[in-house]
């Protein structure tokens, strides 16, 4: 590409919210007041050592974290190159790393006087953990859902409902993720007051990229940690999967400046990366644009009309990316790959059958990347992968797709 | 002077208040809109705002909504819509027309030819609902050095501190959102109005018109009674939706710009 490479990829964005061309700040004039507010109260919160003694006290306590670094032996051996690591992101509280962006963003709503918290969810592992998060201190929370989504996450919704949180079916659009972003920046618009919105992914206006970033990055924190420990030295490659983008961005953010490290982020190939968009590949098919308070790469037709896009993963099911990816995969420091749901697919049966880990299906599309460059790796290269979220929540999506009935 | 400027300084001549319309291009169909859009002057609209549509309106409650995917489910785009304001200009050399949308399909299509198509097709000025101060080098210089008006929404979150930042590149009139909340939610107060519409009209000297939950000739007298002009936009819209006639519509317009006017 023709961005010349900074000197560190770690200083974004800049005081516009921007990295490079993306992000920004494109939301209407109601909102505008409240997110430099919000700005305003992350920036004081970042270097206050009581915010994050907080947050490390619950990450250890309520979450489960840190996270085990896992060397998985028999997929190792199973592929023949690489030796692989995961990173169980998939044990933390409520099953996927999605917890640990909520806590931050609760704590600050409380640091902010916001008693009703309002969330987006596409597969709902976000807005269970934020529903979690919400009785854990017992603030009223709303979840905005696509009509499409509640039918098809149907053990997700009662978790939400179980967990006191109100679910709100969205029928505008197409019922998916974007259209439940979409109505809760409606909401947001509206009960201004008391209101925190609760962004699941790197994506949003700002501060909401770079916040959330910092929050996952506890992900890639640990990982540098605990490779020391295992193997006395930094991972070679690292891999993940990428809707919006959060846990790859957890997970890659501490190591940008280490240019030794390969990194690979895997876009949801769908039906395949071609014309008839039936994919949520943002890099690998779309263009840029703006939406949802960002500029990013964005899947969309010739009059800059949205599309849909599709997924088997529900998680990956959205047309759009964090703005920080579009940059790195314009500045060439992530490389950034597509995988079908029929290799995704394959993946999760993989890790069933070889480690005893039934995956999420996003993460089942880093492992599909995983089992295609693996084979041709040394023995000695050290290769993580971000094992974001565990599969409970799929069987139904997967039996059918197995041709299945549970 | 632009257009708008025109209209205004007339309108206060008179001693009138601005009837401010809205459609979405395209809506339900691109012809049908066109005859309604035709017939807004005549139904005693000062200006005409026209919506663009847009698959992700963030801002609009369910009636622009579903027009905007009425229009594009009828094929509209928004080089249509430029056609469309090409249409009317050959019938009306004097009504202002507002574009109102989102940034992306401006965007899709590059800022500089958009704004090269709008000035010749005669549109006067633009609302870009996602494009805030603090993003006016997307949009909004290249349209005021275009000559296009950037008409900017001030709203009950736009303090002091803020006002002046808002109404920096803001040219022709400020549109004031009555409500916190989407199009066509809610209902304006004219009780509460009124103070905010002397604050912003002190800071800036712009016109001011109120929108955002004003849907009966009612409410359109009581608000024109505190502010410089009134938007209505979705009640219009929603008859719209219903099937009415384009005759229907305009007559339902004319009790708006009536009711608006005084009369």
């Amino acid at each position: 590409m023709n961005t010349i490479a900074p000197n560190s990829f770690r200083t974004g964005p800049d005081e516009r919210g921007r990295f490079g061309q993306f992000g920004g700040r494109f939301v209407s004039e109601t909102l505008m007041p409240l997110i430099l507010d919000l700005e305003a109260e992350y920036e004081k919160a970042k270097t206050d050592p009581a915010f994050w003694d907080e947050m490390d006290h619950l990450w250890k306590h309520y979450v489960g974290r840190p996270s085990p670094l896992y060397f998985a032996p028999r997929l190792t051996e199973h592929l023949g190159g690489a030796k692989i690591y995961l990173k169980r992101d998939e044990l933390n509280h409520t099953g996927a790393h999605k917890i640990n962006n909520v806590l931050g963003q609760i704590l600050l709503a409380r640091r902010m006087g916001k008693t009703r918290i309002i969330a987006e969810t596409g597969a709902g592992q976000h807005g269970v953990a934020t529903a979690t998060v919400c009785a854990r201190f017992g603030l009223k929370c709303i979840v905005y859902m696509g009509k499409a989504d509640v039918e098809r996450q149907k053990p997700n919704v009662f978790r939400m409902r179980l967990l006191g949180a109100e679910v709100v079916p969205v029928t505008s659009g197409r019922g998916t993720l974007k259209d439940a972003m979409n109505e809760a920046l409606r909401d947001w618009v509206t009960y201004v007051e008391d209101t925190f919105y609760c962004i699941g992914t790197v994506a949003g206006p700002h501060p909401y990229p770079a916040m959330v970033r910092d929050f996952q990055s506890i992900i890639g924190k640990e990982v540098r940690e605990q490779m020391q420990e295992q193997e006395g030295r930094l991972p070679d490659s690292l891999v993940a999967c990428i809707g919006g983008g959060s846990n790859a961005m957890g997970l890659f953010h501490p190591f940008l400046d280490d240019k030794d490290v390969r990194i690979i982020g895997v876009e949801a190939g769908g039906h395949g990366v071609d014309d008839r968009m039936e994919h949520c590949a943002s890099l690998t098919g779309g263009r840029p644009g703006v939406l949802h308070g960002n500029r990013t790469y964005l899947l969309q037709d010739g009059d800059g009309q949205i599309l849909e896009g599709h997924s088997i993963s529900a998680g990956l099911d959205y047309p759009g990316i964090g703005p920080e990816h579009s940059w790195l995969h314009e500045t060439g420091r992530v490389e950034y790959v597509s995988v079908t749901d029929a290799e995704a697919l394959e993946a999760f049966q993989l890790s069933c059958r070889t480690e005893g880990i039934i995956p999420a299906l996003e993460p089942s599309h880093a492992l599909a990347h995983v089992a295609k460059i693996a084979p041709d790796l040394p023995s000695d290269h050290l290769l993580v992968m971000n094992m974001c979220g565990r599969g409970d929540k799929d069987i139904f999506t997967v039996a059918d797709a197995l041709g299945t009935t549970i | 002077m632009s257009r708008i400027e025109r209209r205004f300084a007339a309108l206060r001549d008179e001693g009138r208040k601005a009837f401010v319309a809205y459609v979405m291009a395209g809506d339900p169909d691109e012809a049908t809109a066109l005859e309604v859009v035709k017939g807004l002057p005549g139904a005693g609209v000062d200006i005409i705002e026209l919506g663009i549509p847009f698959t992700d309106p963030m801002a609009d409650g369910p009636a622009i909504q579903a027009a905007g995917q009425r229009a594009l489910g009828a094929g509209m785009t928004l080089a249509k819509t430029l056609e469309t304001v090409r249409a009317f200009r050959e019938t009306d050399g004097d009504t202002p027309i507002v574009l109102m949308g989102y940034y992306n399909p401006i965007y899709s299509m590059g800022v500089d030819a958009f704004l090269a198509a709008a000035v010749e097709v005669g549109v006067d000025g633009l609302i870009v609902v996602d494009l805030p101060p603090e993003e006016d080098d997307e949009l909004c210089v290249p349209a005021n050095a275009a000559g296009l008006n950037f008409i900017r929404l001030a709203t009950p979150t736009t303090d002091d501190r803020r006002l002046p930042k808002v109404l920096e590149n803001t040219s022709g009139f400020v549109y004031y959102v009555s409500i916190t909340g989407i199009t066509g939610a809610g209902a304006a107060n004219a009780g509460q109005v009124a103070p905010e519409v002397a604050r912003i009209k002190a800071a800036g000297g712009l016109p001011v018109c109120v929108g955002f939950g004003i849907k009966t000739p009612g409410s359109a007298a009581e608000v024109a009674g505190v502010a410089d002009g009134v938007v209505v936009g979705s009640a219009i819209v929603e008859r719209i939706g219903r099937g009415d006639s384009p005759a229907d519509v305009l007559a339902f317009v004319k009790s708006l710009a009536d009711a608006a006017h005084g009369v």
